[in-house]
């Protein structure tokens, strides 16, 4: 079987250094709200629910099963949980569509990283024998892949702090942002990578609705076509890794179809600025593209989310006209070690 | 709205965890001084040692010793050390190609400042004094511009392995339980018990989490609840919990206070453990200066009619 399958809505929170005044699910819901009210669907229509999270942000135990409070889950519905960013929860939402099993999918993700120290946390996430306890922050392994390219030549620190600061000049048209316009470079955090460099830290919730076929047309007016979807893994060892390249989103983008015909959009999800540099690489993106017209990830960062996000961004610029055919990236892990990408298409105008 | 309460938070935990043979190979040469690398089936030799071939997922284990002795291949300098980290005082974060690997091992190198760091430059290990066969053995690289050390052809047999580690985790959080919760937690200070009301079912929730269950939609509209209530299940705990003052057996149960539309958890006492029952009334004993009831205890009123409590069941 091979369904088509589109992004029907998207909807995403204002995503901000701390939300206090909110649990998860307080800052979940509104979220859900919209982008089932942008579809008029109702819980009970949806087929097939997956959610992106991380216990470790907040210090919370299951607190994916808390958040599905904001979901409405009595009568009993279907659904699955990745312990990830929700870009992977979409992908498992499309191979659930794919068997012909749903017909709809609601996909959410959401990241409180202002309870902890997210630099911190991320060290949870690596090699417990080698590596996790010397506890190397998530800017410390993104500045040795920054330094990697600075010596291979391919970038030198003028030309990243550019990229941090066109993306958030992107991002003064996108209200959910965090940070919009003009922000300092800043002070080294770990050298070569300054302020400006890394993304900020922040709190924030995104949600997507999927749909097959015939039921994508009554939905949304133009669906965003998911044209193809792959997601790839390198080794978990750093120093096994090209640190300048990434085969793993070449070999989705290439398993995705993206080199088939040019894109118009592309969303990708770099946190730091060196990573765009390594992508605009191996997506062979030259200056024809429009790169993150959402601000990307530089300007707004809540962890879990923020890959998904990519995906409801290019998808809503396809919605609104803005696109026809747009790439969207997430990565996972240290230094890019994970890659998705999605090339989505709206229908022929 | 009164204020979002706010605590910090500490989750900590020792990681323990076994190792199969290439690991413990490797973490028993640390502890002796001798570093272990494996061959891969395209004939590179990885450091640290894995067990399973990146690229052909063959189980491998021919372990080669390197030199202590290597090349950084790229680095990043860390002005301001963080809790756990190698070094105390500034220092570079480092992957080093050992001499005789062909991949590269991360850790920190002790130098006086970023000038004195360059890719290429040489390094050799700094051991810790104290080894127990952990990575935290090499207590870091420091600069080294010797030849290179011959390694003496360790076979990665040792006498007495090191077969498991405990990698210490610990993160500080300061948790918010936001406004449901901090509306239900101030509530109980003042020894209400408070829920909130779902604006579509018209069901009341204790304690309140900000948003209805059943109907996905969001709470607000507090209702006071109890202060009594009827046991809906139970069990009889004998086992002791660690730091826990509770003499065993005692009784934890459901208890759906009078009011309320789903049954919260509560220690019940002030009764023989083997005599309390389903439909036992009960009611919140505080004790002094307490922001939360210690436990429940009979009211000694007649047990409640099932029909009053099935649907809570
Ligand atoms: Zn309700």
């Amino acid at each position: 079987m091979n369904r088509e399958i589109a992004v029907v809505a998207f909807a995403q929170t204002d995503h901000r250094r701390t939300t206090d005044e909110f649990s998860e699910v307080e800052m979940l819901m509104p979220v859900l709200h919209q982008v089932l009210e942008r579809t008029g669907l109702k819980t009970s229509d949806i087929g097939f629910t997956c959610s992106g999270s991380s216990d470790y942000l907040a210090g919370r135990a299951f607190s994916f099963t808390l958040a599905l409070d904001g979901v409405g889950a009595w009568p009993p519905i279907s659904e699955s949980h990745v312990e990830m960013d929700g870009a992977w929860a979409l992908y498992e939402a499309w191979v659930k569509l794919q068997t012909g099993d749903a017909d709809t999918a609601l996909v959410y993700a959401y990241g409180k990283s202002s309870p902890g120290s997210v630099r911190d946390v991320l060290t949870r996430q690596l090699d417990p024998y080698y590596v996790a306890p010397l506890w190397p922050d998530s800017v410390a392994l993104a500045a040795l892949q920054a330094q990697a390219l600075i010596d291979a030549g391919a970038t030198d620190e003028p030309a990243l702090a550019a990229i941090g600061a066109r993306s958030r000049t992107e991002a003064a048209t996108n209200s959910h942002a965090q940070l919009r316009g003009s922000v300092p470079q800043g002070e080294y955090l770990v050298r070569p990578l300054r302020t400006g460099d890394c993304p900020p830290i922040g709190d924030g919730a995104a949600a997507v609705v999927l749909a097959a076929g015939e039921r994508a047309r009554d939905l949304c007016e133009r669906p965003a076509w998911i044209r193809g979807i792959d997601h790839r893994i390198e080794a978990h060892g750093i120093g096994v890794r090209d640190l300048t390249d990434s085969p793993s989103t070449r070999l989705a983008a290439e398993r995705a179809g993206a080199f088939e015909r040019p894109v118009d959009t592309v969303e990708l999800h770099a946190p730091f600025s060196s990573q765009e540099v390594i992508l605009r690489e191996v997506l062979e993106l030259d200056d024809s593209v429009r790169v993150n017209p959402s601000g990307g990830a530089p300007a707004a960062h809540p962890v879990m989310a923020a890959g998904l996000i990519r995906i409801g961004e290019a998808a809503a610029r396809i919605h609104r006209g803005e696109s026809d055919r747009a790439l969207a990236h997430a990565t996972s892990g240290p230094c890019l070690q994970q890659n998705l990408v999605a090339v989505l298409e709206g229908d022929p105008r | 709205m009164s204020t979002i309460l706010k605590a910090p938070l500490t989750v900590e935990f020792p990681f323990t965890r076994s190792l199969g043979p290439v690991q413990s190979a490797f973490l028993t040469g640390l502890r002796e001084r001798v570093v272990l690398g494996v061959r891969a089936g395209d004939g590179r030799v990885l450091v640290p040692p894995v067990e399973y071939d990146p690229v052909t997922a063959e189980e491998i284990r021919d372990l080669v010793e390197v030199a202590p002795t290597g090349t950084v291949t790229t680095w990043a300098w860390n002005h301001e050390p963080r809790r756990g980290q190698p070094l105390g005082a500034p220092f570079a974060w480092v992957l080093v190609r050992l001499d005789g690997a062909d991949t590269a091992l991360l850790h920190a190198l002790d130098a006086p400042g970023p000038d004195a760091v360059r890719t290429g430059m040489r390094v050799r290990v700094r051991w810790a004094e104290e080894r127990s066969g952990a990575i935290t053995d090499i207590a870091c690289f420091e600069p080294y511009d010797g030849d290179p050390v011959e390694p003496a052809g360790h076979s990665g047999e040792f006498a007495d392995p090191v077969t498991g580690i405990v990698a210490p985790a610990r993160l500080d959080y300061t948790y918010s339980p936001g406004r449901a919760q901090t509306g239900y937690i101030n509530a109980l200070a003042e020894r209400r018990n408070v829920g909130e009301r779902c604006p579509s079912c018209r069901k009341v929730y204790v304690p309140p989490r900000g948003a209805c269950p059943t109907c996905g939609v969001a709470t607000a509209e507090q209702v006071e609840v109890g202060p009594g209530g009827t046991v809906t299940t139970f069990c009889i705990v004998n086992i002791k919990a660690k730091n826990l003052d509770i003499e065993v057996p005692y009784v934890y149960a459901h208890i759906a206070l009078d009011g309320a539309d789903l049954a919260l958890h509560g220690r019940i006492a002030g009764i023989p453990y083997d005599q309390v029952r389903i439909g036992l009334r009960v009611e919140p004993v505080w004790t002094e200066g307490a922001r939360y009831p210690d436990h429940y205890r009979p009211t000694g009123e007649p047990d409640a009619e099932y029909d009053t409590f099935k649907e809570l069941l």
